[in-house]
């Protein structure tokens, strides 16, 4: 492998962990505050994708329509919490997975039955598939503008995360959800307010997604959205920058790997497993993680 | 002593039944109870090392595409082996095996249990959420080598006709056996121990309980059933492809052991018919619409929204499943005391 192929493999790399990533803090930050594995998480990155793919179609420009994927993935996310998950706070934990598998279910059906399940081609607006070329590599633009992008938002996750009022209460939350309630705390707006960031973030991985492979179709989330929760659990369940760390491992092993050994090509979307496999081996937690499941912390 | 007679007159009329439907029933009837027959083997298996054992675990896709696959390779011939393989040619090993349908099944259930056991070692060094994850991505690992393992699984085309010895007289007995399996390990000394590592793993250790062994018992028995029930639906379907092994069959049986009360085998049971019998029931929806008058035409899909909202709304309702944690039989000793 020389050094152009690996420098572009490098960026994409970059460019498919950021997906990962953007979709694992979703499922980290809901894992964080309700102990709950989201498995609606990668439905509603397929929402996302849907809505804005929907209103390119309506010939709105596509940041206009990227807007609206963000928001309504939002109110999906808060609808889902509502009906689904606020009603059974303090039921059993395994009932709650089993009305997020029932939520991941309805979506991907209702989906298919009102739009087919015929994966429709996603138009990207010019300046990001345009190919651009440095020496002897050649890349569309949108690989340098996705990872960008991403470390633009985890500053942003971040910084509400540990500098503002509602991020110090979203961290008080996962550590102890009665304790806040005490202190007078809205669990409720709170947990709301994670699944309005986890729902934005996952609806612009969808855009990502949709933008690199230029097809979206009603299941598209179902496998994404494991691999994000595995890059997840690899990076630390719990742990916003475990998640990216994670999310990039990932991006950039799917690629090496089958740049390296093309024959492997076929155990793509097993590496994701083989490899959380390997570190909770070693690292129960992850590899940023603190125990989550032994009490809180 | 009259609960033996009282089982054993119990049994019989089982068989009975299943010798009667057999005979009697027409094939769709009996497709439909064949279905609940699998389905009832393996959420009674599931529900051991999830419900009674309290382990977490998502793996069941895997064993059941293990015992399926080993009765697949066993069952059919040699020479429609190397017709069927049209991607790489079989290898020998494919080629050789061969049995009778009993053995056949019976090896496709101790294959998938050999596999729990070295699974055992890495996946119950963690707990709870992350097992649930371990588990799913071994069940992805299976199903992703199947397609691409052409040369034992014929890859992503699957094996194809499977000998149909399957009928409801085996389903059924089999099912059978399973449920009186279950219930003697439940009111075992082994029972006992899976439910104190459920409820208190801790404890359990004080208690001088191999938490571990318990828990590797627990996942070997599911998976012993879970290959055999594998193989019953080879054998049933006649026609097998990696991607009917993926989690929504995970999925769908943890709905019913979670439906039926988890740790309940006879809720598991109940479950299992009304899934079964509701998803077959709700068919009718992925049909022609004609509402008011007006045809809507087909949607492929709706029984599956229609579906995932009633099991929505069941969840909110009832929380702990149909029967709790307790079998049928416990709810008349309480009444009779």
């Amino acid at each position: 492998m020389n050094i152009d192929i690996f420098l572009q493999q490098l960026v994409n790399g970059a460019s498919l962990g950021s997906m990962y990533a953007l979709i694992a803090i979703g499922y980290t930050m809901v894992y964080g505050v309700l102990r709950l594995i989201n498995f609606a998480h990668g439905d509603i990155m397929m929402v996302g994708a849907f809505l804005t793919f929907f209103a390119t179609s309506a010939g709105m420009p596509f940041e206009v329509a990227v807007l609206i994927g963000i928001v309504g993935s939002a109110i999906i996310g808060i609808l889902t919490d509502k009906i689904a998950y606020k009603p059974l706070r303090e039921a059993p934990k395994i009932s709650l997975l089993i009305t997020a598998i029932g939520i991941s279910f309805f979506l991907e059906n209702l989906f298919t039955v009102l739009f087919g399940s015929t994966p429709k081609a996603f138009k990207a607006p010019e300046y990001l598939t345009k190919i651009f070329h440095l020496g002897n590599i050649y890349l569309p633009i949108s690989v340098i503008i996705i990872p960008t992008v991403t470390l633009l938002i985890l500053a942003i996750v971040l910084w509400i995360l540990y500098k503002t009022k509602y991020g110090m209460a979203i961290r008080a939350l996962a550590f102890d959800i009665q304790t806040v309630k005490l202190m007078g705390i809205d669990a409720d707006k709170i947990i709301m307010i994670v699944f309005i960031i986890g729902s934005a973030l996952a609806a612009i991985g969808g855009v990502f997604y949709a933008v690199s492979y230029p097809s979206i179709d009603p299941l598209m989330g179902i496998i994404v959205g494991l691999k994000a929760f595995a890059a997840a659990v690899l990076g630390g369940i719990g742990s916003v920058g475990g998640a990216v760390v994670g999310g990039f491992i990932l991006g950039f092993t799917e690629i090496f790997v089958v740049a390296m050994f093309p024959e492997l090509g076929g155990y793509k979307d097993a590496f994701a497993f083989f490899f959380l496999i390997l570190v909770l081996l070693f690292k129960p937690t992850g590899i940023m993680g603190q125990d989550l499941e032994r009490g809180r912390f | 002593m009259k609960k033996i007679v009282r089982n054993i007159v119990l049994i019989i009329a089982t068989l009975l039944f299943i010798l009667y439907a057999q005979k009697n029933f027409d094939s769709y009837t009996l497709s439909i109870l064949n279905n609940i027959g699998i389905f009832a083997i393996l959420a009674l298996s599931y529900n051991l090392i999830n419900g009674v054992a309290g382990q977490f675990s998502l793996e069941p896709n895997g064993f059941v595409a293990i015992g399926a696959y080993f009765t697949a390779i066993l069952l059919i011939p040699a020479e429609t082996k190397v017709d069927m393989f049209a991607l790489v040619d079989p290898a020998p090993i494919i080629l050789q095996m061969k049995a009778q349908f009993l053995p056949a099944i019976v090896i496709g259930g101790i294959a998938a249990s050999l596999v729990a056991l070295l699974l055992s070692f890495p996946v119950f060094r963690v707990r709870g959420d992350y097992l649930a994850i371990v588990t799913l991505g071994f069940g992805f690992i299976i199903r992703i080598f199947a397609i691409n393992n052409p040369a034992y699984t014929n890859g992503a085309m699957g094996l194809n006709d499977i000998p149909s010895n399957a009928n409801f007289i085996w389903i059924g007995s089999i099912a059978l056996i399973t449920f009186i399996v279950m219930i003697h390990i439940i009111y075992s000394k082994f029972g006992r121990a899976m439910k104190s590592v459920r409820d208190d793993e801790d404890a359990a250790t004080a208690m001088g309980i191999n938490t571990f062994k318990m828990k590797t018992y627990a996942f070997m028995t599911s998976a012993f059933f879970e290959g055999l029930g594998g193989g019953l639906l080879a054998s049933m379907l006649t026609t097998i492809t990696p991607d009917q092994f993926s989690f929504l069959l995970t999925f769908q049986l943890l709905i019913i052991i979670v439906l039926g009360g988890l740790g309940s085998m006879s809720g598991a049971l109940i479950a299992t018919i009304l899934v079964m019998g509701g998803m077959e029931w709700l068919r009718f929806l992925d049909d022609n619409i004609v509402l008011f008058g007006k045809d809507f035409g087909a949607h492929p899909g709706t029984r599956m929204v229609v579906f995932s909202i009633i099991l929505i709304i069941m969840m909110l309702f009832a929380r702990r499943g149909i029967l709790g944690d307790k079998e049928l039989f416990d709810y008349f000793k309480k009444k009779s005391k």
